[in-house]
């Protein structure tokens, strides 16, 4: 099987295009006539759903930031009633809030059938054992990913995330065919294999769709040849849909997009003005049959470009590059989103002032690490010993509710961070990916 | 009666202590006694100077971390059995001791020990009550 719906993936750009245009053409509307949010920012700019009639006019309607969430958090951009969202998941917000989202039954079938389409491109089919270790919960990576295995009609082990130990057993045991994990978990797990003493010989593993953090091409290679396995990379956001947004096919130079569903633009990050074919900038994306909540001029903060031409492998559609940076200061750690700005927040509640921070993120064994220094000022210190652990573990506790990872915390004396003119340096990445 | 002694926050890297004592000695401050907790990842640096006022200040001037904690001296004769006799003095009371650490003084005979205790104020009248030599603030500074 090599396309799972090859009536969308390899249609014509001009049916494309009049596909795209009577769903956007629906979107507006539902969101001018639902979603009060969309409706004030609309008014103000001057536009009405029936000024939307192509997709030129697709510039004229406003951007949608991830601040917008948080100011109607949690569900205030909704565009369906809450009685109709079947489903709510969640990812990192900029601050101690998260960023919510929620479907519709029919968002629910829209989400597994672009999942799917991403697992048959990596060459899964209803024969596959397909071992989901993204996390099940309210990150969007487990859940995505099982519901398009499941459309598939394949296997689905839904193991989550951890205990790499049971992890490589079972993909030996129960014979798993695909894996679907972040590219660095997949390298801890041959790490781990190796130690076991399995190996790739003893697998039936044949493919692998990794995501939700950045890798390289040596990454890649590094992985095909540790399992022996095609190594695809996936793209997706909640606030999209999650997982399913766009996947590489075999030729490896582009993710498609589902853009049936997801419609693409590239914009200047700062001037926000559209960009041609081609051109490097951030990615935005303006949702088309999404009910819950659908998305109009999404920033998604990604920096990527795009190509029309036809691909290799048959398909049409639009294809992105392999995310090549942020336009913000948003890092993934471990498949996590974290925002410097959320330690801040923790940070605030423990004096007037937030004391300065510093975030040192590094790879060990293939696994991201997280440390975080915090200058001890006056309020926080103590004569005794006690008083100051305790300090430090409330903060590394706040840290790890709040960021949805543990980190190291460790106190610093005070004017140990460099302080900087202007923006402070709050984050020195040593991982070379 | 009570004494102030002066903490400092320390990263457990080289040369803090010595630039705290350098920091100390360019103002003219003397230290009598000396003791530091240490963990892991950073240490608590307490002394007792000749002018803790003095000392608080020019170390804040100079970036560390310092708060000032209130302690009592006292002066226990030095030879075995000294300290003893003290400590026995605050078991009976079931008064508890946070920290404590010693030094040899300018006397012969007596050796000093510095006390952090919770009710500090009801143990130095205790001690005395029961004939431990509690040493005053301006006593202990002048060392």
């Amino acid at each position: 099987m090599q396309y799972w719906n090859p009536t969308y993936e390899c249609m014509h750009r001009e049916e494309m295009t009049r596909v795209q245009t009577a769903r956007l053409i629906d979107t507006v509307k539902r969101v001018y006539h639902n979603v009060p949010y969309y409706r004030e920012k609309m008014q103000k700019a001057g536009i009405e759903p029936g000024d939307i009639n192509s997709l030129e006019d697709l510039k004229k309607l406003p951007f949608t930031y991830k601040q917008d969430l948080r100011d109607t958090y949690p569900y205030g951009l909704f565009a369906a009633p809450l009685s109709e969202i079947v489903r709510i998941h969640a990812s990192s917000g900029t601050t101690g809030k998260q960023t919510v989202v929620g479907y519709t039954r029919k968002d629910i079938d829209t989400w597994a059938e672009v999942a799917a389409r991403t697992l048959v491109s990596a060459g899964a089919d209803r024969n596959s054992f397909i071992q989901v270790a993204y996390g099940y919960g309210l990150f969007t990576g487990g859940l995505g990913i099982h519901y398009g295995a499941e459309r598939l009609g394949a296997s689905v082990i839904p193991i989550s995330g951890g205990n790499t130990k049971r992890q490589i057993q079972i993909m030996k045991d129960f014979g798993t065919t695909v894996l679907a994990c972040t590219p660095s978990y997949a390298l801890y797990m041959a790490e781990e294999m190796e130690e076991m003493g399995i190996k790739k010989e003893d697998l039936k593993l044949k493919a692998g769709v990794f995501g939700a953090e950045p890798w390289s091409e040596n990454m890649r290679k590094e992985i095909e040849e540790r399992f022996g396995i095609l190594a695809i990379d996936i793209y997706g956001l909640s606030e999209v849909i999650g997982p399913g947004v766009a996947t590489e096919c075999p030729c490896k130079c582009g993710l498609h997009i589902q853009e049936d569903h997801f419609i693409p633009e590239i914009i200047d990050p700062v001037t926000e003005e559209v960009l041609p074919e081609g051109s490097k900038g951030e990615l935005v994306f303006t949702t088309v049959t999404k009910e819950g909540l659908p998305l109009l001029r999404y920033r998604t903060r990604d920096i990527s470009s795009l190509t029309y031409e036809k691909c290799e492998c048959g398909r049409t559609s639009v294809r992105m590059s392999k995310v090549s940076g942020r336009s913000d200061d948003m890092l993934i750690i471990r498949g996590v989103n974290v925002f410097p700005s959320q330690v801040e927040s923790v940070l605030l509640e423990f004096g007037e002032t937030a004391p300065h921070y510093l975030m040192i993120v590094d790879r060990i064994d293939n696994l991201d690490v997280l440390e975080i220094w915090v200058e001890v000022n006056q309020a926080m210190f103590s004569d005794q010993v006690k008083r100051i652990e305790d300090v430090e573990n409330k903060i590394r506790k706040a840290i790890e509710v709040t960021l949805g990872i543990n980190a190291k915390v460790k106190l610093v004396e005070p004017k140990t961070i460099e302080r900087n003119e202007g923006k402070a340096k709050r984050v020195i990445d040593k991982r070379k990916i | 009666m009570l004494v102030k002694q002066i903490s400092v926050f320390l990263e457990n890297k080289s040369g803090r202590l010595a630039e705290v004592t350098k920091v100390l000695a360019d103002n003219n401050i003397n230290i009598s006694a000396l003791s530091i907790a240490d963990t892991t990842d950073f240490g608590i640096l307490r002394i007792i100077v000749n002018n803790p006022d003095k000392a608080e200040k020019v170390l804040k001037d100079n970036d560390f971390a310092v708060s000032s904690t209130e302690v009592i001296a006292i002066a226990v004769p030095d030879q075995p059995g000294g300290l003893e006799k003290a400590l026995r003095v605050l078991n009976e009371e079931s008064i508890g001791i946070e920290y404590m650490y010693a030094f040899v003084g300018k006397t012969e005979d007596e050796a000093l020990v510095i006390l952090r205790i919770e009710a500090l104020e009801e143990a130095a009248d205790k001690l005395v009550k029961n004939g431990v030599k509690v040493l005053s603030a301006d006593n202990v500074y002048k060392l």
